[in-house]
């Protein structure tokens, strides 16, 4: 585990910038692509409109159409023909443009991309990536604001990322291109207009690093993308009432870096798990398994989670705002359990 | 439905679009919101050759269908306020609305999404010998979604009775046609199922009244499926963010003077079937309609939090 915002074998340097979210990922794009001729975009409306969230903004001038291409609204045959380019030694990176989306390409993903390697006696490579523009908080109502990874973590061979931070997205989006397995990419819509300091030049972020956030005794919080920062501000709030919360950012799912989470729990014995997702089989339910196996001993209290209701995510935005998990959900699970 | 009922139709929808703009653009509404100005034709005129019993699937543009399948400015409005009395009892929004007792079978987020579901409910017609039909609209940029594929094989290998309404607006959010279709005519691809095609002027409401009865009347004499490619331009921009830099400020001048409104406005002048002075007053009445929908839509409660959690299983 990692205690700074950016670690592993980039050369960050100590000069910092601010940036968007989407400036970060927009960089890590366009490096990969500088890096790596074998690097290239496909998706809805990525090269004049920029991408729905204008993560792409730009590229098409700079790389033209060959690396940066629209495609028609094809989610199951763009994904395919990716897997099929990539088997081939391209590296693809796909946009699709909600990750409510992904369901129409889950048998180019399920089926093909995660199986390949392994099915045809490890000769075949599908160093894809899967850019997931996803979660709620926008009032765009059932069929575009879901936060699916927990499908993902049920399929062997695919890789799951989920950065909270600006420059986790781009370290890690660029580590994700230069990986040789199909990599699901999440990119909390909410967090695109979030801007932070980033470190100048180029670095990159292993996956399956957990991020320490913050420290703290009483009880460990285990989260990713943007719950990790409602994680983070719980943190605060119990800060001022004299609980110390011990934040972790898995930054991806799989790979898991449940060693974190593990010495995270040994040190304070209470943990709340976090998922913007829907409850039932969700990825707490993996987490909370994992850390009953290997964590047991060190519990003193139940493991807790905060998560969506399941429920599909309603339109009405007062509706949408009293079923995401926030802060204060948050903080209120990590006091009950910190006083308990 | 008569002419004049369509005019006032497309009036309806225009100023109910205007209105959403209008809020979206000042804050009042959230989320976003897909708006049909420009395309009032082939929503009222394929919904005017249509009986009260058939039925419509709708696509993320779906307003001017609702209200043309006979929705009430004022429950759509609510849905968009997020509104117990919306349609879908605020849980849908611009997207997601459905009255079935009014054979509108749902707009919808996801591109293509209605195509399939239109075929279906067409099976279910004809496995209980009844006459009404389906119609399905959806955007030039569904046409190639997979689902396309496979429902229009069925629907013709089946002959269920469905009319595929592609609105051909020239662009899928920035995506010109161009683009993504290597042929000059969608209407050419039903010859690869074995249904008939026909490309239509989809500015012409009387056009789209026309091809859609004669396909409505062939799908209800066991004739099966059609499709309709419906030519038209959606005026404003994909949704409340676009900056519209895939087209030109001409274009879209060029497409103003075909206006589907002034359109049938001026050939009802022209026949002597309207005055200048009824025109107006068909304008304010709608007009109207639309701010009593606004005060409806404003006076309705808010849904109490509770609510999120009820109706995810029948
Ligand atoms: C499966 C899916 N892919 C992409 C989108 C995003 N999207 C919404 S509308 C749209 C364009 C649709 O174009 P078209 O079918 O031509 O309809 P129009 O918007 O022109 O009415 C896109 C790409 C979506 N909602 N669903
Ligand atoms: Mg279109």
């Amino acid at each position: 585990m990692s205690n700074q915002d950016v670690s592993g074998s980039g050369g960050a340097s100590d000069r910092f910038r601010e940036l968007y979210f989407t400036e970060a990922l927009r960089e890590a794009l366009a490096e990969e692509m500088e890096r790596d001729p074998e690097v290239f975009l496909l998706g809805e409306d990525m090269g004049v409109y920029g991408g729905c969230f204008g993560v792409t903004r730009g590229l098409l001038e700079q790389f033209g159409p060959e690396r940066v291409r629209d495609t028609p609204i094809s989610e199951a045959g763009v994904v395919g023909l990716a897997v099929g380019a990539a088997i081939l030694g391209a590296r693809p990176v796909v946009e699709v443009m909600f990750m409510d989306f992904i369901t129409l390409a889950m048998d180019q993903i399920a089926n093909h991309a995660a199986k390949f390697r392994y099915m045809y006696g490890e000769q075949a490579r599908v160093p894809l990536v899967i850019r997931c523009p996803a979660g709620a908080g926008r009032a765009y109502g059932a069929t575009h604001s879901q936060t699916l990874e927990a499908w993902f973590l049920h399929v062997p061979g695919l890789k799951v990322v989920a950065p909270a931070t600006a420059a986790d997205a781009k370290g890690l989006l660029k580590s994700a291109i230069r990986d040789d397995n199909p990599v699901i990419f999440l990119e909390n819509k909410v967090l695109y207009q979030s801007r932070e300091w980033i470190p100048d030049g180029e670095f990159t972020i292993p996956l399956g690093r957990a991020r320490r956030v913050c420290e703290g005794g009483d009880v460990t919080i285990v989260a990713y993308s943007r719950m990790a920062r409602e994680a983070e501000k719980a943190a605060s709030i119990l800060a001022e009432e004299g609980i110390g919360a011990e934040v972790i950012d898995l930054r991806s799912l799989v790979p898991l870096d449940i060693d974190a989470v593990v010495a995270s729990v040994t040190k304070t014995g209470r943990v709340v798990l976090v998922e913007e997702g829907t409850r039932t089989g969700g990825v707490c339910a993996e987490l909370g398994m994992r850390l009953f196996e290997e964590a047991w001993d060190s519990l003193d209290a139940p493991i807790q989670r905060v998560t969506a209701p399941d429920i599909p995510i309603p339109f009405a935005p007062e509706l949408e705002a009293a079923v995401i998990p926030t802060a204060a959900d948050i903080a209120a699970a990590a006091r009950a359990l910190a006083e308990s | 439905m008569d002419l004049l009922e369509c005019y006032r139709l497309m009036w309806r929808i225009r100023l109910f679009e205007e209105k959403v703009d209008q809020f979206f653009g000042d804050g009042t509404l959230r989320g976003t919101s897909h708006l049909c100005v420009g395309q009032e034709a082939t929503a009222v005129g394929a919904c005017a050759a249509l009986r009260p019993t058939d039925y419509v699937t709708s696509t993320h543009r779906g307003h001017g269908h609702f209200l043309a399948k006979g929705g009430d400015p004022r429950r759509l409005m609510a849905e968009l306020f997020g509104k117990a009395t919306g349609y879908s009892r605020g849980r849908g929004g611009s997207q997601h609305m459905a009255c079935y007792a009014l054979g509108f079978l749902g707009s919808n987020g996801i591109t293509g999404g209605g195509i399939p579901i239109a075929t279906g409910a067409a099976l279910a017609i004809q496995r209980r010998r009844q006459s009404h039909v389906v119609l399905c609209f959806f955007g030039d940029g569904a046409a190639n979604q997979g689902v396309f594929h496979e429902a229009l094989n069925l629907a013709a290998v089946w002959k269920l009775p469905v009319i595929y309404l592609c609105e051909n607006n020239l662009y899928a959010m920035s995506t010109p046609v161009r683009a993504t279709f290597a042929i000059p005519r969608i209407a050419a691809r039903a010859a690869a199922y074995g249904m008939p095609g026909h490309t239509v002027d989809g500015n012409d409401l009387q056009a789209v009244r026309d091809a859609v009865a004669e396909a409505a009347s062939r799908a209800r004499d066991g004739g099966g499926p059609t499709l309709l490619e419906c030519q038209t331009y959606r005026l404003v921009g994909h949704s409340k963010s676009d900056r519209r830099v895939y087209r030109t400020r001409e274009e879209e001048e060029e497409w103003r003077a075909r206006d589907p409104i002034l359109r049938l406005g001026n050939a009802l002048l022209a026949a002597g079937e309207l005055t200048e002075a009824q025109a107006a007053q068909i304008r304010e009445e709608e007009a109207r309609e639309i701010e009593e929908a606004v005060a409806f839509a404003r006076q309705s409660p808010v849904l109490p939090a509770e609510a999120a959690l009820e109706g995810v299983y029948a």
